[in-house]
């Protein structure tokens, strides 16, 4: 290439004003993301008033309207109690979403004091954490978030804790890598010199440079919790009914699945739905935040 | 070369153990008293003292640990509380199954993945990069429990194309028995001549195969066309396409060669991931590997079984981990002149 | 001589490579536009300027590679008399390495750091043609020729110095026996001691060889040192050209005298 030498900015600024909004424009996958992330949450908030049949959600039965097919009254048909799936989809819109943020929320409390640790101190402080990191990466995450929510009584709070547990290591391995870099940098070296405190460097100069990689991981992250979660829930350890989380309810209507496909199609399509927007998030913040990848040849 | 093996396996080791703690401190946290319920529910306190000493759960956990450490290495995995046989012989009895099921669907992603991934990264922008990309994107968001049902549905209910459940035909064993060798029904069709038994297995190994593929496709196709696009504007490559070489070799060969260091990552990494997708699949299409063992433990609360499981399929990942990184070292070689 | 010789004539006159009213754009911005320029047979011609003046895109205009980085290129560039910018892809690629080679600024990465160097020398040789012993063979005389064992070929990049590297890349272009060579700021990232050893094989090459060389630099005591001819380039226009000796001694541009200013001299030297 054209060699003229330039010297790359250690992290991307975050583009404000006009630059953010060009940023969006060209950027479709962020805009779609960030719409359908919109959408779900505004789904989430205003289920009650959405949803035809709320009491459906919660422990209403039906027995008379058992089992119907999509109609004009019941959108996604009724599931084997009679409840209206429509309205527990959309109910089931406060279930996965919610317990992914507190997921997350658990992994950076956890995650970022310790990655900050690792990276900036170093020493034996910063092998005892990566090694425990490594043992805890070693297993596939779904596995280990199974093992605990088996072991564990099946709830959503059983699932949330195990997944948690899980998640954190990504998040210390993370910021411990930004705090690293960061803590090796000549300005770094030149503040402790001058006596500034640990935890004002930590502040005003670690945390600023993570933030970016930090928000693009949480939300490509979101998409993956609420898989794990739904396949918790789908195999019986997570929620109970008449709990209106999707993997449950795809797990329920697997029995009746033949004839009556309904019961499994939508709740699942609700995932699908859920974990690709996310996803799209996730990645559009990612092309925005970072300066080398382009759409462009 | 040799230290950097060594040391690649000395951190493996490391790991497992690590692994197998875990696992231990799992197991600990079963609420209740396994003494009590190994007792019964009417046991006396006496009698439940004398199993928790029958048990050796009276003993310091340290030394619970050394010998639940020990037992593992000897082959004792605890027994099954389901089917009352050693865990251990539970799960080699299950495991070709899931692993020939993983197999194929790994080879299935590399095979559509790569290739999409570098038509992706030869149009950036184009309508084909865009619909890849979201393909993809939907492969990674997946649920696959949910896949699976429809597909099933669609393809063998509605459609009648391809059998539902089962590794293979029953009815064939009367006319084509499977002689069992190596475990893996495609293997042992083919090693046995036996062909009408391979059509079958290959028939029923489609749909399963297809429902754990979607994941790893949809990841190493962004990763190659993220790994392609970023050495694309690399000076090697000015200098390779200077010298004479077409687009397809630039991409393909030069960019592709410099993507199979993350690429192979990747792939010890949906190894890894995809063995535990089958815990959600293998239910659905009756597929008798570590999946319906670890469904059947979970439903059952079989918590030997439940660790058991776990603990192998962590080994299963550590050592795939383990093959990839060595593999890669004698690939590329920045790595193992670091 | 004062004005800029005919590139067309010249070329006439030695055969080679001749350039005639190029421009290289970006959209609607324009950054290079050359009215003539041209590189006769066993000649060393020196494109001086600075960054940002336009050089590099030359080059890859030349190579048919402005495309890749987004550029448009529009005008004449004849080799021997052909017209390479009606060429079709197929035919530009068989010319590329074979017929004009090109070496860049920064050896150490000009070699794809997961092949040994010389398994890309040979792929290069088979792709133009040579059988796969014969491959061989010229690559390891080849190296021979720029002064290094033959046994460095089997030498991943991050094995050989930036020097070795560079001879590396000559060496390809020698096996290659191409007729033209496109130095892109060769020695810029090489020590002075190296840089001499590296101008002294490119003027052998064009003693033995007879091949011609376009040799790019914004380092005027280097290209005083090598070149045969100069061209001054600033802004995407060749402000002067001519013979070494009178641009270099006697500038008649503005520009050339300030950039002569700007070198280094030790006293009582030029």
């Amino acid at each position: 290439m054209i060699e003229s030498p330039t010297i790359t900015p250690p992290q991307a600024a975050v583009p404000r004003g006009r630059a953010l909004r060009q940023g969006l424009l060209a950027n479709p996958l962020l805009t779609v993301g960030g719409a359908l992330v919109l959408l779900i949450v505004l789904v989430a908030i205003f289920a009650p008033l959405i949803a035809p049949f709320p009491g459906d959600a919660g422990t209403a039965t039906h027995p008379f309207q058992v089992l119907k097919p999509p109609s004009a009254q019941h959108l996604f048909g009724t599931d084997q109690v009679g409840r209206d799936i429509f309205s527990r989809v959309l109910y089931g819109a406060r279930v996965s979403p919610v317990i992914a943020v507190i997921v997350l929320a658990i992994a950076c409390a956890i995650g970022i004091p310790l990655g900050m640790a690792a990276g900036f101190l170093g020493g034996w402080v910063d092998e005892l954490i990566m090694r425990v990191t490594d043992i805890f990466l070693a297993f596939p995450p779904l596995l280990l978030a199974l093992a605990l929510a088996a072991v564990l009584p099946a709830s959503l709070t059983s699932v949330t804790i195990a997944i948690a547990a899980v998640w954190w290591p990504w998040y210390a391995r993370l910021v411990r890598g930004q705090a690293a870099s960061v803590a090796g940098r000549p300005y770094v070296e030149a503040c402790r010199a001058l006596g500034v405190s640990r935890l004002r460097i930590i502040f005003r100069h670690i945390l600023p440079n993570s933030a970016t990689p930090l928000l693009v991981q949480i939300s490509l992250d979101v998409g993956g919790v609420i898989l794990t979660a739904s396949a918790l829930s789908f195999l019986g350890l997570g929620a109970q009914d008449p709990v209106p989380d999707w993997g449950l309810m795809v797990a329920e209507g697997q029995s009746y699945f033949t004839p009556d496909w309904w019961l499994v199609t939508y709740p699942g399509l609700a995932i699908l739905l859920t974990a690709f927007a996310f996803n799209l998030l996730g990645d559009g913040l990612r092309d925005l935040f970072d300066p080398k990848r382009s759409f462009l040849p | 070369m040799l230290v950097f093996v060594a040391r690649r396996i000395a951190l493996a080791v490391v790991v497992v153990v690590g692994v197998i703690v875990v696992t231990f401190a799992v197991a600990h946290l079963v609420p209740g008293d396994p003494a009590a319920t190994w007792a019964g529910p009417h046991a006396s306190a006496a009698q439940i003292a004398r199993a928790r000493r029958f048990l050796g759960l009276d003993r310091p956990l340290v030394v619970q640990l050394f010998s639940y450490l020990a037992g593992i290495s000897r082959g004792n995995w605890g027994v099954s509380i389901h089917t009352h046989r050693p865990v251990l012989s539970d799960l080699l009895t299950a495991a070709p199954a899931s692993l020939e099921l993983v197999i194929s669907a790994l080879l299935l992603a590399v095979v559509t993945g790569i290739p999409l991934g570098l038509i992706s990264a030869r149009r950036p922008g184009r309508p084909a990069d865009q619909l890849i990309r979201a393909g993809s994107i939907l492969g990674v968001s997946m649920p696959i429990f949910w896949m699976a049902l429809i597909l099933q549905l669609i393809f063998s209910q509605r459609l009648k194309l391809l059998p539902a459940a089962g590794e293979y035909s029953p009815g064939l064993l009367f006319s084509h028995p499977l002689v069992k060798r190596t475990g893996f029904p495609v293997l042992d069709s083919v090693l046995g001549g036996n062909w009408a038994m391979l059509g079958s297995t290959l028939d029923h190994l489609i749909l399963p195969a297809v429902v754990v593929a979607a994941y790893p496709a949809g990841l190493i196709a962004r990763m190659v066309r993220a790994q392609v696009l970023d050495t694309i504007g690399d000076t090697h490559i000015l200098n390779a396409r200077a010298l004479g070489f077409g687009e397809r070799q630039i991409f393909a060969g030069f960019a592709m060669k410099l993507a199979w260091t993350p690429v192979s990552a990747a792939l010890a990494l949906v190894f890894g991931y995809s063995l535990v997708n089958t815990f959600l699949v293998e239910s659905i299409f009756d597929w008798p590997g570590l999946g319906s063992y670890a469904a059947v433990s979970i439903a059952t609360l079989d918590t030997p079984a439940i660790l058991g499981v776990t603990l192998f399929v962590a080994a299963a990942y550590v050592t795939a981990n383990l093959v990839v990184d060595l593999v890669q070292a004698a690939i590329d070689p920045r790595i193992r002149l670091r | 001589m004062t004005g800029p010789e005919p590139a067309v004539q010249a070329a006439e006159r030695t055969g080679r490579l001749a350039i005639a009213d190029l421009t290289v754009s970006f959209g609607s911005g324009r950054v290079v536009s050359i009215a003539e320029l041209g590189l006769g047979h066993a000649e060393i011609l020196g494109l001086a300027g600075e960054s940002g003046s336009g050089k590099s895109m030359t080059t890859l205009a030349i190579l048919g590679l402005a495309h890749t980085v987004g550029a448009t290129v529009a005008g004449s560039i004849t080799l021997d008399g052909q017209e390479l910018t009606v060429l079709s892809a197929e035919d530009l690629r068989r010319i590329r390495g074979r017929r004009i080679a090109a070496i860049f600024q920064s050896p150490s990465t000009a070699f794809s750091p997961v092949y040994r160097v010389g398994a890309v020398m040979t792929k290069a040789l088979r792709l133009h043609g040579a059988a796969r012993s014969e491959a061989a063979d010229r690559a390891a005389q080849a190296m021979r020729q720029v002064l290094l064992s033959p046994d460095l070929m089997r030498r991943y990049p991050s094995q050989l110095s930036g020097g070795q590297l560079q001879r590396v890349a000559i060496a390809l272009a020698v096996a290659l026996r191409a007729e033209v060579l496109l130095a892109d700021e060769p020695t810029s990232a090489l020590d002075v001691t190296v840089q001499a050893e590296v101008l002294d094989l490119l003027r052998e090459l064009r003693e033995t060889s007879g091949m011609s060389i376009l040799f790019i630099s914004h380092d005027l005591a280097v290209v005083a040192e090598l070149c045969d001819r100069v061209a001054v380039m600033r802004h995407g226009l060749i402000v002067e050209q001519g013979p070494a000796g009178q641009v270099l001694s006697a500038p008649a541009s503005p520009y050339t005298a300030e950039l002569l200013d700007a070198v280094p001299k030790l006293a009582g030297r030029p």
